[in-house]
């Protein structure tokens, strides 16, 4: 591997380590939500979260663009407020891995969240505990190996991502040049031989994620 | 025990719950035949439903007023509620399960709970690792420790066989004699009824039939 071949491996874990980190949280609470709550609305927010689940990720990709531009609505007033570019740097990639996993992430968790029984936190809170303390000793600790698995399962549904990505971020080496953006780079410049190179590390990867969540998802069925 | 259940309404899949009582009876048992609302009315008193009309009063203090919107949540409320498939924290050892609901400063010492369930032999294995009976005693202490005003148990026995039965039944008679918390006890079986309780209230279709 050349240290071009390390830097785009780097490259390619930390943004997707960086976008699932950054949706976990906000993810977390709103699969907690639709798993345990009724609201208004609710059935327009799992649509709008699930979404780019089924959108082009392309098209996904060019409403980033449009959002995040230095004359977009959000990418501006960050230029004018923080001075922030996002378009075509890192941060570019970091969103558009972070929209794209999102529904992924929701739903996993939303199912983890699900499979903890109700009347445990119930029972939890008769004994004097408050909402925000049984979601940390009772719903968080029961739901960890599924949350594991969601966290594990977007990770690699990030390291994967292509289409948000190459409208959002483009392709510039070393800055946003991802496994598969470099893939598809090379095939394009006609170096085949390399491109296999990197498909063979792609691929190593996504079959650890799977295999972890895999893993994890097995190890809680039985409880 | 003065326990106020004042027009109190809650509708159910095939009937409503409509209770108008007040217990006064240290122990009160509830006696009634399965899906006649027992177990609803015990969730209403530990705050885990909510009625849609009338009032529930505990010692002078007003847990649930429909009318008022008012609804004390069940941290709240110093109701110990033990259910009937016990509700262990499957992922807590069974000390941790006693010590879940148990504040610093609690008026009940918890090595006199583990005396009298004797739990010490258990309190380091995990809850998957308990026989039923087992299971049992540490739900009863879980919810003892939590130092409740009063303490709901429906149907403790009902999913252990004879024998066991008669090992826990000795176990309940000790909390009673021993901590006078009063309790109301859900059970379909009559001899425990006339063993644990002062009075019995009958309840079918929701409704209160029968007071003894």
């Amino acid at each position: 591997m050349t240290p071009e071949d390390w830097q785009t491996l780097w490259l390619t874990i930390w943004t997707a380590a960086a976008a699932v980190a950054l949706i976990l949280p906000p993810g977390a609470a709103l699969a907690w939500l639709l798993a345990r709550k009724r609201w208004p609305g609710k059935t327009l927010v799992e649509t709008l979260v699930a979404l780019p689940l089924v959108v082009p990720p392309v098209a996904t990709g060019l409403v980033l663009l449009k959002l995040l531009g230095r004359r977009g609505p959000v990418g501006g007033w960050l230029y004018q407020t923080f001075g922030w570019e996002i378009v075509f740097t890192w941060k570019a990639v970091v969103v558009a891995l972070a929209v794209m996993s999102f529904p992924l992430l929701v739903r996993s968790l939303r199912t983890a969240f699900e499979g903890v029984p109700v009347r445990l936190e119930g029972i939890a809170r008769t004994l004097g505990r408050g909402p925000w303390n049984v979601f940390w000793t009772v719903t968080l600790p029961l739901a960890r190996r599924g949350l594991a698995a969601g966290v594990v399962l977007s990770f690699a549904r990030a390291l994967g991502e292509f289409g948000a990505t190459i409208m959002v971020a483009g392709f510039i080496s070393g800055k946003t040049s991802t496994l598969s953006l470099s893939i598809y780079q090379l095939v394009q410049t006609g170096q085949d031989a390399h491109a296999m190179k990197l498909l063979g590390i792609s691929v190593v990867l996504a079959f650890a994620a799977l295999w972890i969540s895999e893993l994890l998802t097995r190890r809680r069925q039985p409880s | 025990m003065s326990l106020i259940l004042e027009n109190l309404r809650l509708p159910l899949a095939d009937f409503a719950l409509e209770v108008n009582v007040e217990l006064a009876a240290p122990v009160t048992g509830l006696f009634g035949p399965s899906g006649a609302g027992k177990t609803s009315l015990l969730e209403v008193v530990a705050g885990l439903r909510r009625p849609t009309a009338g009032r529930v009063q505990l010692h002078g203090r007003v847990l649930d007023d429909a009318a008022a919107r008012q609804h004390l949540p069940p941290e709240r409320r110093q109701v110990g509620y033990v259910p009937q498939d016990l509700a262990l924290f499957p992922h807590l050892n069974a000390r941790a399960n006693l010590e879940f609901g148990h504040a610093p400063g609690s008026p009940l010492p918890s090595a006199k709970v583990v005396d009298i369930l004797e739990l010490a032999p258990l309190l380091d294995r995990r809850v998957h690792h308990l026989s039923g009976g087992e299971k049992q005693r540490v739900a009863l202490g879980r919810a003892l420790l939590a130092s409740p005003a009063i303490l709901l148990m429906d149907e403790p026995l009902s999913s252990l066989d004879q024998r066991l039965r008669q090992r826990v039944l000795p176990y309940l008679q000790a909390i009673r004699r021993e901590f006078s918390i009063p309790m109301i006890y859900v059970s379909h079986a009559r001899d425990e009824i006339e063993m644990l309780c002062d009075e019995v209230l009958e309840i079918a279709g929701g409704q209160c039939t029968r007071r003894s």
